[in-house]
């Protein structure tokens, strides 16, 4: 079964963003995705993960298909929910992709404390016939 | 055929007697695979030039086993002595090829139940069915570098347990076969569940079970559940021509055109399942093909004989105790004693299939055929958010559609 799991920029209550943190505190939430990333590889269970730069260099885009696209640049108020990064796992069952989620969720922020930031779990749909 | 083509055929079928027999010699299955591998290379470029050997087995195990004591000496001493009968072997013997099953025994290592069958389907695939990694990763839509890696994974695992290379013993046989019963039926359903047209190598998943599956029944005849899997397969993949339409959308089975159902599969999965089911040890996969026969064997949707389908149910959810079984009783309740009394059965599965979109589904179909169409889509509708199928997404939305 494959999932996506999504983290987002929004600002968790009493944690920093990121830009704020000390330069070793970083230094150990990347570590702690790192052995994630490694432990999905070697499982066989990661089919992708990317992290997207911050809502500081994006764009946002709408056309309503007659005149110029209408092109807003950020930086978006932190409030506005912002894609931060995804994993694309395909997994036993929802339990293990729940899992994986977990221990994202509890990477370590600033002074070491987990930030507990919220990932969503989302199947993928399939193009199969389901039985 | 080319001689290339007939000489590739002729590798994939000897492959897992290979494999077992180079297994069996050196008792792991991860170094006798990548010999196999450099033999099997050997022979597909030698033997389209030079012409196929008297005894193919025999010449595959002999360099698989040469490649394999290179291999060890350039290792060490340690692991060499651990194979000290391989190594003995001359090199350009010809071992006589294996008395013993070797391809079964195979088979029963890879769906070892040391691992899940998510791991377990790759590793057989590879190893029995013969199939590239690249293939593999195709059918199941992964990267090739993740099905390695879940692959070397499996055959990690199956070394860890310590499982020999040995048919399974009579005190753990039940539980051995069954497992590799449940790895074939998965694999069977996975490519049985591929959209036509664009999703080829999943739907090549299903011909590769059935494949297998009879290579077990070859070896295994009289047992019943082996056959009732087989039987299980055929009059499902019978159905196959019919189950989709002109645009790929699904077709359920009341609508289906019967006519294009494969009358030889038919056959061959009724007296499969009519033979097996008198032995006495009724199992869940001869009872579910037994199901797919009363449906199969029906000229017509209406002459659907379903109160022998609602007793075989019956039977199925006393032995399995699974809820989606008796989703299914429901609907056929409803077939028999009317729409009202398959809704009353699914009352006792709002709790175990909460979420789930099939008893959503399966309500809004007994709710159109009870005359409360409001009802009826209010329950596609949610049962079309949850499914993860777009096919069953579309004609979830459809039936919707059509009632309102």
């Amino acid at each position: 079964m494959k999932y996506m799991l999504l983290m987002n920029y929004s600002a968790i209550p009493g944690v920093p963003p990121l830009t704020e943190w000390a330069p070793e505190d970083i230094k150990a939430s990347g570590a702690h995705m790192g052995a994630i990333h490694e432990e999905l590889t070697a499982n066989g269970e990661l089919l992708g993960a990317e992290g997207l730069s911050g809502p500081a260099a994006a764009k946002i885009v709408t056309h309503d298909g007659v005149g110029a696209p209408v092109v807003t640049d950020g930086p978006f108020p932190e409030s506005k929910e912002f894609l931060a990064g995804y994993w694309l796992v395909d997994v036993e069952s929802q339990e293990r992709a729940i899992e994986i989620a977990a221990k994202t969720s509890a990477a370590p922020g600033p002074g070491g404390k987990p930030t507990a930031r919220t990932i969503e779990v989302r199947p993928v749909m399939t193009r199969d016939i389901e039985q | 055929m080319t001689q290339t083509a007939s000489v590739e055929g002729l590798l994939r079928e000897l492959a897992p007697q290979v494999l077992g027999a180079v297994t069996r010699r050196c008792g792991d299955i991860d170094d006798a695979e990548d010999a196999v591998q450099e033999a099997l290379l050997a022979a597909a470029t030698q033997w389209p030039a030079e012409g196929v050997p008297d005894n193919p087995t025999g010449w595959l195990i002999a360099v698989a086993a040469r490649r394999m004591t290179d291999g060890l000496r350039r290792e060490g001493a340690r692991r060499r002595r651990e194979v000290v009968a391989a190594s003995r072997e001359p090199a350009d013997a010809q071992p006589p090829v294996p008395d013993r099953d070797d391809s079964l025994t195979l088979l029963f290592l890879c769906c070892h139940p040391a691992l899940t069958p998510a791991s377990a389907i790759p590793l057989t695939l590879r190893a029995v069915g013969g199939l590239t990694t690249a293939e593999i990763a195709r059918a199941f839509l992964v990267p090739e570098a993740t099905m390695a890696q879940r692959i070397s994974r499996a055959k990690q695992r199956i070394k860890a347990s310590g499982a020999p290379f040995a048919m399974p013993t009579r005190g753990e046989w039940d539980e051995r076969l069954r497992s590799v019963l449940h790895v074939l039926y998965l694999l069977f359903t996975e490519g049985y569940g591929a959209s036509t047209g664009a999703q080829v190598a999943r739907s090549e998943l299903s011909a590769e079970a059935i494949r297998l599956t009879r290579m077990v029944h070859a070896s295994l005849p009289d047992d019943p559940e082996v056959a009732g899997l087989l039987a299980l397969m055929l009059l499902n993949e019978a159905r196959l021509p019919a189950r989709t339409g002109h645009d790929g959308e699904l077709v359920p089975l009341a609508e289906q055109d019967r006519s294009q159902w494969d009358r030889v599969l038919i056959e061959e999965g009724v007296a499969l399942v009519s033979a097996a089911l008198p032995k006495g040890a009724v199992g869940e996969y001869q009872l579910q093909a037994a199901i797919a026969a009363v449906h199969d064997e029906a000229a017509t949707a209406d002459e659907t004989d379903w109160p022998q389908i609602l007793a075989l149910y019956g039977l199925l959810e006393r032995m399995t105790g699974n809820p989606i079984v008796t989703l299914n009783r429901a609907v056929a309740t409803a077939m028999v004693d009317g729409p009202a009394a398959g809704l009353a059965l699914l009352e006792s599965l709002d709790e175990p299939l909460a979420g789930h979109h099939r008893l959503d589904a399966v309500r809004a179909h007994l709710l159109e055929m009870d005359g409360d169409p409001d009802a009826a889509i209010a329950h596609y509708r949610e049962a079309a958010g949850r499914t993860t199928s777009v096919a069953e997404q579309h004609y979830l939305l459809a039936r919707a559609a059509r009632l309102s």
